[in-house]
Parts: C-alpha cells; sequence; structure tokens
C-alpha cells in the first residue's frame, strides 16, 4: 500500500463501517426537522433541531464551562470507583468468604432508585463536587467489581497449574496469571460503565449543583427551553461517545496480542 | 548402586469414594525416558498432581534421589496439556516464566533463553505473540519453556494430545531427536501407544480404574527411533495394544 493511497483508502473504510449508522442518524434528524416546519408545532412544545443548533452555539460558553463541571464529576467519581473496585476485587480473590459477606452489600446499592437517592447524598454532600463523585462511584461501582472478579475467574486452569508446579506464590500467580486474564472482562466493564458514570454526574446535578449540564438541564426546562435542555442533552451524548471511543482505544492499545493471528513464515 | 531419580512405592488415592489410584509402583533412573499408558480416565493426570504437589497420596511413598518428595522442593519441570501459553506475552518472555518464578530478572532469564531458540525451530519468532504461531511451533515454544528451568527431571502430561495427526508425527519424531542430545530424565503420561514406544526406555501401562501398573515393557532399541514401519517397534506396538484391549489376559 503506498502512501498516496492511504487516506482515501481510510476514508472509504471509515464509511464503509459508520456509513449505515451517519445514514440513520440523519435520516432521524430530517424527519424531526421536516415534521417541525410542516405542522407549525410550538418551539416551546418541540423545537426544530435547527434551532437547537443555532441556540445551542449561542449559548456555546455556558454549556461549556457547564460540560466541563461534568465531565470532572465523571472522571473524579468513576477514578475512585475504579480504584475501589480493584481493591476490593483482590480481596475478594484472595479471601473467598469475604464475596459472599460483600456481594448482596454491593447487589442492594445497586437496586436503590437513583432518583430517591441523588437527594439524599446531595443533602448529606453539600452542592460540591462530593456529592456527584460519590452517585458517579455508586452506579459504577459493582458492574466493575463484578468484571472483575469474574476476569480472574476466567483465568486458563493450566496456566495456573503450571504456575503452580514452578513454585509461584498467590500473589506471583494473580500478578502473573489472574491479572492479564481478566483484562478483556475488564474493558468489557469499562465501556458500559462509563456511560453508566456520565448519566450518573447529570443525575447527581439535576439534584443540585452550581455547575454542570445536570443543573443547566433542570434550569433549561424551568424557564421553558427545551431547545437548550436538548442542546445539553447532544452535549452529554457527544461527551459519552468520547469517553466510550477513548475506552476501546485504550484497550487496543493494552492488548495488542487480541488482533493478531497466525503468521506464515 | 544408586537410588533411582523417582520411584513411586504403593501410592493410593481416591478422590470421595472414588480409588483412582490402587497401588502405584514405578521407578525412573537419571537419563531414562520412562511413559505412562493408560486408558482415559484411569488416573494418569493423578499420578502427575500427586508428583507437582497439587494433591497429596492417601498412602504410600514418593521418593527423589532417594529422599522423600516434599511439596517444596520442586525437582520437576512440568509441561501440561495444551501448551498453556499466555496470549498476552511474547514467545521469549513465555520461555522465560519459569526462571522468572525462580527469580532471575526478565533481561537475564531473556539472556539464557536467546541462544537455545535456534535448536527448538523458533529462531526469528521471539517477539512474536502465541496467537501468531502454529500448534507444532506453540508445542516447541512450551517444551522450551520446560526444559529452561533446568530442573533434574521432566514431567510431560500429554504434550502432542492436542495437535492435528500429522504435526503430531513430527513432533514426536523432533522430541526423538532432542531427547537424543540431551538425554533428560523424562516421565511421559500418554494414551499414544506409537508415542510411547517411539520415545521410551520403558512403558508402564496401567489398568482401567482404580489404576495399578498391569504391565512393565523394555524398548532395547537404539535412541533416536524414526523407523517407519520398523518390525521391532511395530511389535512392541502390538504387544501393548493387546495389554490394554485384553486386559485380563
Amino acid at each position: 500500500m503506498s502512501n498516496s493511497s492511504a487516506a482515501p483508502r481510510l476514508l472509504a473504510r471509515f464509511f464503509r463501517h459508520a456509513g449505515p449508522a451517519v445514514a440513520s442518524v440523519s435520516a432521524l434528524i430530517l424527519g424531526w426537522e421536516a415534521y417541525v416546519q410542516l405542522s407549525g408545532i410550538s418551539p416551546t412544545a418541540l423545537p426544530a433541531p435547527s434551532r437547537i443548533i443555532v441556540q445551542g452555539f449561542e449559548q456555546r460558553e455556558a454549556l461549556a464551562r457547564h460540560s466541563l463541571a461534568t465531565l470532572q464529576a465523571t472522571t473524579f467519581g468513576f477514578a475512585s470507583s475504579l480504584t475501589a473496585a480493584f481493591l476490593f476485587s483482590i480481596l475478594i480473590d484472595f479471601f473467598r468468604p469475604l464475596r459472599r459477606a460483600l456481594f448482596p452489600v454491593f447487589i442492594i446499592t445497586q437496586t436503590l432508585p437513583l432518583v430517591a437517592i441523588a437527594p439524599l447524598i446531595v443533602l448529606w454532600f453539600g452542592f460540591g463536587l462530593t456529592p456527584k463523585i460519590v452517585l458517579v462511584a455508586l452506579v459504577t461501582f459493582f458492574p466493575m467489581l463484578v468484571a472483575l472478579a469474574q476476569g480472574y475467574e476466567a483465568t486458563d486452569r493450566d496456566i495456573s497449574a503450571l504456575l503452580d508446579s514452578m513454585g509461584a506464590s498467590r500473589w506471583r500467580i494473580f500478578v502473573m496469571a489472574r491479572l492479564p486474564s481478566a483484562l478483556p472482562y475488564f474493558f468489557a466493564g469499562l465501556r458500559i460503565s462509563i456511560t453508566y458514570a456520565v448519566v450518573g454526574a447529570i443525575f447527581a446535578e439535576y439534584a443540585g449543583a452550581a455547575r454542570g449540564l445536570g443543573i443547566y438541564i433542570l434550569n433549561a426546562k424551568n424557564n421553558f427551553r427545551p431547545d437548550l435542555v436538548l442542546a445539553a442533552v447532544f452535549v452529554s451524548a457527544t461527551l459519552t461517545l468520547l469517553l466510550f471511543g477513548a475506552t476501546v482505544l485504550l484497550q487496543r492499545a493494552a492488548m495488542p496480542w487480541t488482533r493478531l493471528t497466525e503468521t506464515r513464515p | 548402586m544408586s537410588p533411582a531419580r523417582l520411584q513411586l512405592q504403593n501410592l493410593c488415592k481416591s478422590f470421595g469414594p472414588t480409588k483412582v489410584l490402587a497401588d502405584i509402583n514405578l521407578s525412573v533412573q537419571p537419563g531414562e525416558f520412562v511413559s505412562v499408558l493408560g486408558p482415559s480416565g484411569a488416573g494418569k493426570s493423578t499420578i502427575l498432581h500427586l508428583l507437582t504437589g497439587a494433591s497429596s497420596p492417601d498412602a504410600g511413598q514418593m521418593l527423589f534421589d532417594g529422599q522423600p518428595l516434599s511439596r517444596a522442593s520442586h525437582r520437576f519441570a512440568f509441561m501440561p496439556q495444551g501448551d498453556a501459553l499466555m496470549p498476552w506475552r511474547r514467545i521469549i518472555d513465555n520461555t522465560t516464566l519459569g526462571l522468572e518464578v525462580q527469580g532471575f530478572s526478565r533481561e537475564a532469564a531473556r539472556a539464557m533463553v536467546a541462544p537455545l531458540f535456534a535448536e527448538f525451530g523458533l529462531a526469528g519468532f521471539e517477539n512474536h505473540y502465541p496467537a501468531q504461531l502454529s500448534g507444532g511451533m506453540r508445542q516447541r515454544a512450551a517444551l522450551l519453556r520446560t526444559v529452561v528451568q533446568e530442573r533434574p527431571m521432566l514431567l510431560l502430561d500429554e504434550p502432542f494430545g492436542a495437535l492435528d495427526a500429522l504435526t503430531r508425527a513430527q513432533m514426536q519424531r523432533w522430541l526423538a531427536t532432542m531427547w537424543t542430545r540431551h538425554r533428560w530424565t523424562v516421565l511421559l503420561i500418554t494414551h499414544d501407544v506409537r508415542e510411547a514406544v517411539l520415545l521410551s526406555d520403558r512403558i508402564y501401562v496401567l489398568s482401567a480404574r482404580p489404576a495399578r501398573v498391569a504391565h512393565e515393557f523394555q524398548v532395547p532399541l537404539d535412541h533416536p527411533r524414526q523407523g517407519i514401519g520398523s518390525p521391532a517397534l511395530a511389535d512392541i506396538e502390538a504387544e501393548i495394544l493387546q495389554t490394554l484391549l485384553n486386559p485380563e489376559d
């Protein structure tokens, strides 16, 4: 493959993969725009996509400021949840009875309705960053813990037996075999949790915050500006997609061997 | 006479109500290639688990160079069924695994295995991942990982069981050549009669469960045996098959 043909081929590949998605999303937006224009529905009930784009663009500084706050809450919350999930997964892997003791508690945390728990957390932790971090951690911790615990169990028995026969300690077997074996499960969990994380952060902000997309949406709604609500929704969707894409890239970088096949010399 | 490298005396093992090993007696001399042959489920792998310390016998003795074998002695380099290569490690880092566990740094371990890649037919594949290698090459890498540990004895658990018939035949002949050159002390577990006859000095044939040693065969032929259709090999092979198929004789 020569350099001159590399760019067009990459572009062609992109359209082959993304083409159907681009087409369906475009059709949806065009249909929406046409309906609003033809039916004459009030913009306070259903704003046209064109109006959302124009109004959103005018509000770009406010949107950027609030997005940044949401991004901050998401990353801090997700980072603490990842750290906690990792530490607990190790504890559970080494002390099996702990699993039976802790899992029911963690499962109960997953059954709490966010609508009920978010205002309480704001009540306890105030309007700052802390309640957002707590809520994001609450929604993402358990999926990550389960992913890691399952990943450790997926270790090839032959590999464990081999390391054991070599005289490796339990910790050594964990680091050399169980941890790398869990990587695919970890990344699968990461992709799911990162989408929960953004939603969790927005929910916490919605329950009460000084800054963030959640409070922006609440204010826009109270001012009867559905166009700005939807503009913020569009921004949060973009944010989620970007974070999702980042985890895919991270996985590719961390696990180069998964995309290899036998080469014939 | 010096003691045997490995001697198993009256080994018994049950799992719950199931008696797996009834009475196992066998010995391996230094530099000897010994095979344990038996029907599926006879308890061949149980013998290996006892040797590697993964489980302990209900009765009987395991002596290594005349001394009782202990859990922590790690006298064996073990090659499990399947290659058990770590998909996330490059081939060279898979072969250094045992040395790293022994405490060598990764660099030192690499320097120790690198000169052996040519002999094992893996030159140029040091930095490949296991997924990029054929089944035969993966098995050679697994054997390299086993022998570089420089343990006094190798335990091979059906090492070529997962390969296709042609590759298996090639690997058996390759191992025969390698063993003739190095004269490792080997205990091979297999259910492949031809493999056992091609490689071994002596062959123990196990009975069905609960296993005891039903027969012991000598293979008094020179190594390496490349004999395709050699009458001497065929005779022994037929005799062993006869024993396996008619255990009541």
